[in-house]
């Protein structure tokens, strides 16, 4: 009935539904299990609730006309984010593989779908655990008062801080010279940070232990790291809504621009943030779902994961802006404070004369009667919009824009504990995910041996993992980041995601997927998912790959550097790539993107070779 | 209060010493920020203030030049504002025609100037000497760095997780195929009794076969 391309032999590569039944009665399946339905929950839950939705997700809200940001972002929740998630669920529910075993056996030529998943997840965890490592370097330094970043270096005669802190800020300096002693570009390497190195060292072996006998260890941690981030959010809610300037940033968050929704570039950014907040395409999901029962309700979850996931990324954005609020109104305070300051001194007025209230009549007034004394000062502009759009987003909001808040709080080293535990448990949750996407498909290729115990592999993975990533311990390390995570974790993942709705709905088969899912759960999946799965869903992903990959065509590539000695210090200063970079982009963006036809036609160039030995010998046979 | 300031302003230009004036290449401008400071418990600035703050001056030069007995009228202060903003210059206790040069009274303040502070309940930036940089303090350094410390926590308890998980699945091997061969011997030996036994009554029985079982078990 629907249009399906041929692909014979399918019976023969997966369980039929009686197999399936009977494995399930038997329990003779030899994968591992989960212990019950709310670690499975728990652990999707932290797969796809990551340090995105804190650090990501309200910039995007913020600068994307506010609340009309969430109309665009909760319908393509709906119409793409929902029916991939159900595809990834059903498919490895159903065949009872992870990512590489499931696409071999709808196909054989379609391996290459499971092996750039894997080289994705690789990617991604490299510089995920990078981020996990500056995390904890920060929450290793947070046991102590007065914290690290609230004050500056002294220069030499104790006259002045050091030059490049009074320049830029305490927290700034903090990081890109106390904790990553940044280079001016990423051809400058320098050595390695060797207080990094240690963090990487931490990060690695703490995801090695939590993974160490795959979903039976991580399924525990779980209980932990799915739940903390919540209890956590809650917490500084009820601190940031007692904090003087909190309304102010949720009226800038929530601020409805409805013009904003005529913008496309709206529709491709909450498009682009669906698909990464989900974690689709990284082969965790499929993994994680075919240790599942056979009749689990996988649709039941998709809706329960997505609601999630939308529910959490608004609570995180007001907990967010509530401290952004609080942060501006201490730093316009402040600047409102140094301007009259500058008045009463250059006019040697009574200190209480001029307050914030009465600051723009008094200043009026003065420039009236003495307008080149007034000139010849000095005035900071102090504008409460900058202050709150500024560096909200990225690394950015975690290591400068709320450790500069949290330092203003009383209590200080509490509140950076509790926030640090907090982003590092949404990180290793998300790593799970990771993980598994990387260790199931590498043993599914053989890379690594069968018969290896679940502990070697974990092992063995982290410890080379460990060993790339001492890339990013480099002094250049932020700017390898950067780069990873622009390039990386966008095109590829976009790709894979193309290939795995069509190679469902077009070469598996729609009609057979739904009657497998009515096998698994008891009824047919109704006519909004299959629109979707066969045209609505990858209509959008290839809408927003095209414009992606045209943007970026047409941009010069360009990054932004920590650089003492330039001239719009200390804003980050936007120097163009070198030209050899270009090869790393397209390692990292081409190479897992092409690996579905590649390995698609290495194939085909195998069996027509199998095929025609086969063929002279039967001819040297007969003859 | 104002009309106070203005008494001031006239005895001091009574007082006054030509030589005390702004931008005087031989004194300093001082800039008091009281109610930034102390805020509801600021105190007034009167003429008892101004004389302790000449006390205080004569004592941080007292203490930098030893030996010299400096009084409050060596300390002249001239061109006193609403600010609570003003000029001084020190003379000479042996030559009151003298004035002390800027980088002796400047290294007199540095000295005494956590003494001057506390006399008036202000920090370095609240009383401020304009042109004469405080000198920091110089910040706390841990004897370890406490990160040292929790790091070496959390890696301590997780490497033993580690080895306590390695090992135990080590140890549960172990006892599972410790497990295996104990109950094929226990098997075995039964079979051979019975065999034994059917020896006895059957015949002719096929040693070799039992005999390689029991070899066979390795």
């Amino acid at each position: 009935m629907r249009l399906v391309l041929p692909n014979p032999g399918l019976e023969d590569r997966i369980f039929s539904h009686e197999d399936l039944e009977r494995m399930e009665k038997e329990e003779a399946e030899d994968r591992p299990k989960w212990d019950n339905k709310a670690q499975y929950i728990l652990t999707c839950v932290g797969f796809c609730i990551g340090i995105g939705n804190v650090w990501r997700f309200p910039y995007l809200c913020q600068s994307h006309g506010g609340g009309a940001f969430l109309i665009p972002y909760l319908i393509l929740l709906v119409l793409e984010g929902m029916p991939l998630l159900l595809l990834e669920f059903a498919i490895g529910q159903r065949l009872r593989k992870g990512s590489v075993g499931v696409w071999r056996a709808i196909n054989p030529y379609l391996t290459g779908v499971g092996i750039a998943s894997m080289l994705v997840s690789l990617l991604i965890g490299l510089y995920y655990n990078t981020l996990i490592a500056w995390i904890l370097w920060y929450f290793f330094n947070s046991f102590q008062d007065p914290l690290p970043w609230a004050q500056c270096p002294l220069n030499e005669n104790r006259t002045e801080f050091v030059s490049e802190c009074q320049r830029s800020t305490t927290v700034d300096y903090y990081f890109y010279r106390v904790t990553l002693n940044s280079s001016p570009s990423i051809a400058e390497s320098g050595g390695l940070q060797w207080q990094i190195v240690l963090c990487l060292l931490a990060a690695w072996t703490v995801i090695c232990i939590c993974y160490i006998r795959g979903i039976s260890t991580s399924g525990k941690a779980v209980y932990v790291t799915a739940i903390l981030p919540y209890i956590v959010l809650a917490i500084f809610l009820i601190r940031g809504l007692t904090l003087k300037g909190s309304l102010t940033g949720l009226k800038y968050l929530f601020t409805p621009d409805v013009d904003e929704l005529m913008n496309p570039q709206t529709w491709l950014d909450a498009g682009a943030q669906v698909f990464y907040a989900f974690s689709i395409a990284w082969g965790g999901l499929i993994s994680f779902s075919s240790y599942n029962p056979v009749h689990n309700n996988c649709m039941q979850d998709a809706v329960i994961l997505s609601i999630i996931t939308g529910l959490t990324s608004i609570y995180a954005a007001t907990v967010t802006y509530t401290i952004i609020g609080f942060r501006a109104t201490q730093k316009y305070e402040n600047c409102i404070s140094e301007n009259i300051m500058t008045l009463l001194n250059a006019f040697n007025l009574p200190e209480d004369s001029i307050t914030t209230s009465n600051y723009d009549t008094a200043l009026n007034h003065l420039n009236s009667s003495s307008p080149d004394i007034i000139l010849g000062l000095d005035f900071k502009t102090c504008d409460m919009q900058k202050l709150l759009s500024e560096g909200v987003e990225g690394t950015g909001l975690a290591f400068i824009v709320f450790t500069e808040a949290i330092i203003n709080m009383p209590g200080s080293p509490v509140w950076s504990v509790l926030f640090f535990i907090m982003l590092l448990c949404l990180g290793i949750s998300t790593l799970f995910g990771n993980i598994e996407g990387v260790v199931v498909p590498l043993r599914d290729l053989n890379v690594l041996p069968k018969k290896w115990p679940q502990e070697a592999l974990t092992g063995v993975t982290c410890a080379v993992a460990f060993v790339i990533t001492l890339l990013f311990a480099q002094h250049s390390g932020i700017y390898w980041v950067t780069l990873f995570d622009n390039f990386a974790g966008s095109v590829p993942l976009l790709t894979i995601g193309l290939f795995e709705m069509i190679a469902v709905a077009y070469i598996y088969g729609i009609d057979r997927f739904n009657e497998d899912i009515k096998f698994m759960i008891g009824h047919k999946p109704s006519i909004f998912w299959q629109i979707s799965w066969t045209f609505i869903s990858p209509v959008i992903i290839l809408v927003i790959l095209v414009f992606y990959v045209v943007t970026q065509a047409q941009k010069e590539l360009t990054y932004l550097v920590w650089d003492p000695d330039s001239d719009k210090f200390p804003s980050l200063a936007s120097v163009p790539y070198p030209s050899w970079i270009n090869a790393v982009i397209f390692l990292l963006a081409g190479v897992p993107s092409l690996t579905v036809p590649l390995y698609a036609l290495w194939r085909l160039v195998i069996v027509t070779c199998k095929k025609k030995k086969k063929k002279s010998e039967k001819i040297i046979q007969l003859s | 209060m104002l009309d106070k300031i203005l008494f001031l302003l006239c005895l001091a230009s009574a007082l006054a010493d030509e030589r005390c004036m702004p931008d005087t290449p031989h004194g300093f401008q001082v800039r008091l920020s009281i109610k930034t400071a102390l805020g509801d418990e600021a105190y007034v600035w009167n003429e008892n203030e101004m004389f302790l703050f000449r006390a205080s001056l004569a004592f941080a030069m007292r203490n930098h030049m030893n030996g010299q007995q400096f009084e409050v009228s060596n300390i002249i202060v001239c061109n006193e504002t609403m600010r609570v903003s003003f000029w001084f210059i020190v003379t000479s206790p042996l030559d009151t025609s003298q004035l002390i040069d800027q980088e002796n009274v400047e290294a007199a303040i540095r000295q005494s100037r956590n003494r001057i502070n506390s006399a008036f309940l202000l920090t370095d930036k609240t009383l401020e000497f304009v042109d004469i940089l405080p000198t920091l303090a110089t910040l706390y350094t841990h004897p370890t760095p406490p990160w040292l410390i929790v790091f070496g926590v959390v890696m301590g308890a997780v490497g033993a997780g580690i080895i306590i998980m390695l090992v135990s699945s080590v140890v549960q091997k172990k006892r599972k195929t410790n497990g295996k061969p104990q109950d094929k011997d226990d098997d075995e030996e039964t079979r051979v009794k019975t065999v034994e036994n059917g020896d006895a009554h059957d015949g002719v029985h096929n040693m070799s076969f039992s005999e390689d079982e029991r070899f066979t078990k390795m």
